[in-house]
């Protein structure tokens, strides 16, 4: 309960103190802001009492509580990367709106992953949802920000809808949504299955798994490039985190059945998303259509099955979001400088901003899976997972897919380093926070993939749930 | 400490160098350093190698060293080497050695070049010391970005293209391999009890035929990408003209060689009984290589298209003489690496120092060249005779002992895919000799060629040293055979486990 609670506090101390500041000292907020997160962070490592509350609404474990660090940690580095931004003139009496928001929405997915029933569920991943679409549309003078955050709540609700369509079957064949019961009662009569596939189809909205991507890309535009790198790696990391624990824990009856719908959707969801990407000549969508490919990578592992699948999937979000933060560092900083944003302008990069060009290069290369970045680790893992079930054939379609996710990342990468430009982006100090930033990030990427022990101890926490 | 670990810190600790240096000869001078010492702990490490033998050390791998990395998945981060590798290891230094000083006055972003290269040199020494499988891979796959970088910042001609090409299709290789050495790990314990990357654990395993017959065509194409096995080998030729010198140099050297020996460690050793069955399909696969490289290398004007399918037609031979599961032509499979590996490195940097005066790479608009540069036109006709065989060179001894191996099979099948082979040897005769012909002899093209200067200092290092090798194997190959074979037992005692040797 600790994370939610201390979250609640910093959210409700940013409110009094956005009230107390007068008009045109807004900004004054954002390092105290970033310092509290920080604080409740830190404090979020360290170990507390588990257990669950309110009847088993709520229940928490010693894996739950890595996710929420692993969410609050990614969540932390989205707002110093987003310093920058909110510091420019049009931004200023907005700032501590987007931090509630952010933090509200953290609030949504610490409950939703805590959850122990699914109205509870529910209720967190609205939370999770709906502050999104507003810092979707945060640059509200901008017309494609508008739009995608009507879209995004369109899809979130449709989706939602889907969802508890499908909840409502369950709670009609075995009248209870607590977790522990329908895990114990469901069986796979055909309602059920049914109402596994609703299920399974709100939450693919979620994390943009195809078909049900097709949102991903027109948002991840329209959004401040911020709130689409919160929503790439953090929105999607927790609702992956609470729909393996579901999968593995509710619907574990039901295994033989979601096993095989995994396979299927793990393979169009690479294959299309690397599709798609290559055609890609805005970053931001061609990081919404890499988004969506790892995502296929990701039910690699959840179909792993097993305390291995478990653990490889939480080290590769981890990892993820490293890489993709590290990328979506590079192209915000760029996109606040100069407003440019396709990969064309990219043209000898390297040559006027060495730094920026080589972060880029290793986030790309980590979310293509080339060693020494952790990428390596992080997809190898996953592999191994699903070959622990005997899944050859799809481990190699998934390692074909790393060839055509690398021709993609390449091209960035071409961009950067080997083509020349008459106009190349003007060389740029970028700001201290930026710089933070990307310095976590790059830190993640190059250490997390060495660092056995921290493998090991997700492991050991992943014993509960399996 | 253990002296392998040398071969991973001292290139760290040189690429550290290099980020701290201020201008160009700072870099390469450190560059230099580093990979002297490199060189010489290469050396010291052949000694120890063979003073631990003749001290009648017979384990299989010797300087072993042993860490848990991932304890649950029981991926270890160990170390240890055998008379192969070191071998190769030998060879790699002699190569990268060669190959800074080949590149010794590149003045474009010199840093990057120099961390790049030494970059991927780190990843092939440590392929070759590591024993756990995944480890070694791990290795194996450094190699990609600093060569994407290489060939496609200092590269020539169509750069980009080739870069593209070379990076992806290499990339295809290790998306065989990567589902077969899980297949490997799943398949290393199959009576109960942790699986294993650890190499000489998977050995002793028992891996159902079943499961052989999935993974080893993975494995060995996987590989085989890498070693330039037709149809996969179309990256080497435009990967090769593209490349800058001295990336050439080590990866018609060196990475090419890595192929081979993934090939013959991981792929045959390990799934021996699948390798009796399929080795028909891929003697076929490397007898075309053998013969179409030669014949595509007679086709070709630009000087580093024929050597490029030279390399194919060389690293086919490599993979042929694997595949006749025989000590003889095994020991001479490894000669082979060893000795193209120099002799194309040799080529790759004469043909990259020849290029750099002339601006040309197409023997037509040269000539006579042999009366302007007499020293790397005498170098560039001890590069071709070594290539062609002539006694005396390294190429001679290890195409002599592929042969005579591979005619040892009594079968009629394999002897006429020898015969066939063989013919390439002649093939080649022909088009290096043309190329010496057009190239250096007779009269001289260009007015402006008389005013080309000779090698200069750094120049004669970097040939020297390879024509040193190139001689001191071919004068007294016994020590190296002896070394080579000392590796082989194990692996010939394994294949000889799942079928008949001959």
């Amino acid at each position: 309960m600790r994370h939610e609670l201390l979250l609640v506090l910093i959210a409700v101390i940013l409110l009094v103190v956005e009230i107390i500041l007068p008009v045109g000292r807004k900004q004054r907020i954002i390092l105290p802001a970033i310092l509290l997160f920080a604080a409740v962070t830190v404090i979020g490592f360290i170990p507390g009492p588990t257990g669950s509350l309110f009847g088993g609404m709520y229940a928490t474990s010693p894996l739950t509580e890595l996710m929420k660090n692993i969410l609050n940690v990614g969540a932390l580095i989205v707002l110093i990367q987003s310093v920058d931004w909110l510091k420019k003139p049009e931004n200023s009496e907005k700032v501590s709106e987007f931090f509630i928001l952010i933090i509200s929405t953290l609030i949504g997915m610490q409950y939703m992953i805590s959850s122990g029933h699914f109205m509870m569920f529910y209720l967190g991943l609205e939370l999770a949802s709906l502050p999104i679409a507003a810092l979707a549309a945060y640059e509200r003078f901008k017309e494609k920000s508008a739009e995608a955050g009507v879209k995004f709540l369109f899809i979130s609700a449709l989706s939602s809808g889907i969802l508890l369509y499908g909840l409502s079957m369950i709670y009609g064949t075995l009248g209870t949504l607590y977790f522990e019961e329908v895990g114990a009662a469901i069986t796979g009569t055909p309602l059920q299955v049914l109402a596994f596939i609703f299920f399974f189809a709100g939450m693919a909205f979620k994390i943009s798994l195809v078909p049900f991507h097709l949102w991903t890309a027109d948002v991840y535009e329209g959004a401040p490039v911020n709130v689409s790198s919160y929503l790439s790696v953090i929105s999607k990391g927790a609702a992956v985190f609470i729909f393996t624990i579901l999968l593995y824990t509710v619907f574990a009856k039901m295994a033989l059945l979601w096993r095989d719908v995994i396979y299927i959707i793990a393979i169009i969801t690479m294959t299309l998303g690397n599709l798609f990407a290559m055609r890609q000549q805005n970053l931001k969508r061609f990081l919404a259509f890499s988004s969506i490919s790892q995502a296929g990578f990701i039910l690699l592992g959840i179909i792993g099955q097993s305390q291995l699948g478990m653990t490889t999937m939480i080290y590769f979000v981890m990892i993820y979001i490293f890489s993709n933060l590290a990328a979506f560092g590079v192209v915000s900083i760029i996109s606040n400088r100069t407003g440019k944003e396709n990969i064309s302008d990219y043209d000898g990069l390297y040559r006027t901003n060495p730094n920026l060009s080589l972060t880029m290069m290793l986030a790309l290369f980590s979310l293509a899976g080339i060693p020494p970045v952790a990428g390596f680790f992080g997809k190898f893992f996953l592999f191994t997972a699903a070959a622990s079930q005997g899944l050859f054939i799809l481990v190699l379609i998934a390692v074909l897919n790393t060839i055509i996710s690398l021709y993609y990342y390449l091209l960035v990468v071409k961009a950067m380093f080997l083509n020349k430009s008459d106009q190349p982006i003007p060389y740029f100090k970028s700001d201290g926070y930026s710089r933070l930033g990307l310095v976590i990030c790059l830190a993640g990427i190059a250490i997390i993939g060495f660092a056995s022990p921290l493998y090991e101890m997700i492991r050991q926490l992943s014993i509960g749930i399996y | 400490m253990n002296i392998l670990l040398l071969f991973i810190i001292i290139p760290i600790l040189t690429i550290v160098g290099i980020l701290l240096s201020k201008e160009q000869k700072q870099t390469r001078v450190i560059s230099a350093v580093g990979m002297g010492l490199q060189l010489v702990t290469a050396g010291v490490l052949i000694f120890l190698f063979l003073a631990e033998r003749a001290a009648g050390n017979t384990a299989e791998m010797l300087f072993t060293s042993n860490w848990i990395w991932y304890e649950s998945l029981n991926i270890h981060f160990s170390l240890g080497v055998d008379g192969i590798s070191v071998a190769m290891i030998g060879l790699t230094s002699i190569v990268i050695f060669a190959g800074i000083f080949a590149s010794w006055e590149l003045d474009d972003l010199p840093k990057e070049f120099f961390t790049s290269l030494i970059l991927l040199v780190s990843g092939v020494f440590g392929f070759f010391i590591s024993t756990d499988l995944f480890t070694m891979f791990l290795f194996y796959e450094l190699a990609v970005i600093p060569m994407y970088l290489l060939i496609g910042i200092w590269g020539s001609g169509p750069r980009e293209y080739s870069a593209m090409k070379l990076t992806l299709m290499l990339m295809g290789g290790s998306a065989l391999i990567i589902p077969g050495l899980l297949g490997l790990y799943f398949n290393s314990n199959p009576a109960g009890g942790p699986f294993t990357f650890e190499l000489l654990e998977v050995a002793k395993a028992n891996i159902p035929i079943e499961a052989q017959r999935l993974f080893f065509p993975m494995l060995f194409v996987g590989f085989g990408v890498l070693g330039a096995l037709f149809p996969f080998h179309t990256w080497s030729p435009d990967g090769h003209a593209s490349a800058p010198t001295a990336v050439s140099m080590l990866h018609a050297g060196v990475l090419m060689k890595l192929g081979g020996y993934g090939c013959f460690r991981v792929a045959v050793f390990l799934l021996p009984a699948a390798a009796h069955e399929m080795a028909w399909i891929f003697l076929i696969l490397t007898t075309i290589s053998v013969i179409y490289g030669a014949f595509g290398a007679l086709w070709q004007k630009d000087l580093k298209y024929i050597n490029a399918y030279s390399s194919v037609s060389h690293c086919g031979m490599v993979l042929f003489a694997i595949l006749m599961f025989n000590q003889t032509a095994m020991n001479g499979a490894v000669m082979q690496m060893i000795s193209h590996g120099l002799m194309t490195a040799l080529f790759f940097a004469l043909i990259g120092m020849i290029y750099g005066r002339t601006h040309t790479r197409y023997i037509n608009e040269m000539g006579g060249l042999m009366k302007v540069l007499p020293f790397l036109a005498v170098a560039y006709v001890i590069a071709g005779l070594a290539s062609l065989g002539l006694p005396g060179f390294s190429g001679f001894v290890a195409e002599m002992t592929i042969f005579v191996g591979a005619f040892q099979h009594p079968d009629t099948f394999h002897r006429i895919l020898t015969i066939i082979a063989c013919a390439s040897i002649v093939v080649t005769a022909v088009y290096i000799l043309r190329v010496i012909g057009i190239l250096l002899l007779g009269k001289i093209k260009k007015p402006e060629y008389e005013l080309l200067t000779d090698a200069k200092w750094h120049e004669r290092l970097s040939t020297g040293v390879l024509i040193v090798a190139i001689t001191a194997i071919g004068l007294a190959p016994l020590w190296l055979s002896e070394m080579i074979n000392n590796g082989l037992g194990p692996i010939i005692q394994k294949l000889m486990m799942a079928g008949p040797i001959n």
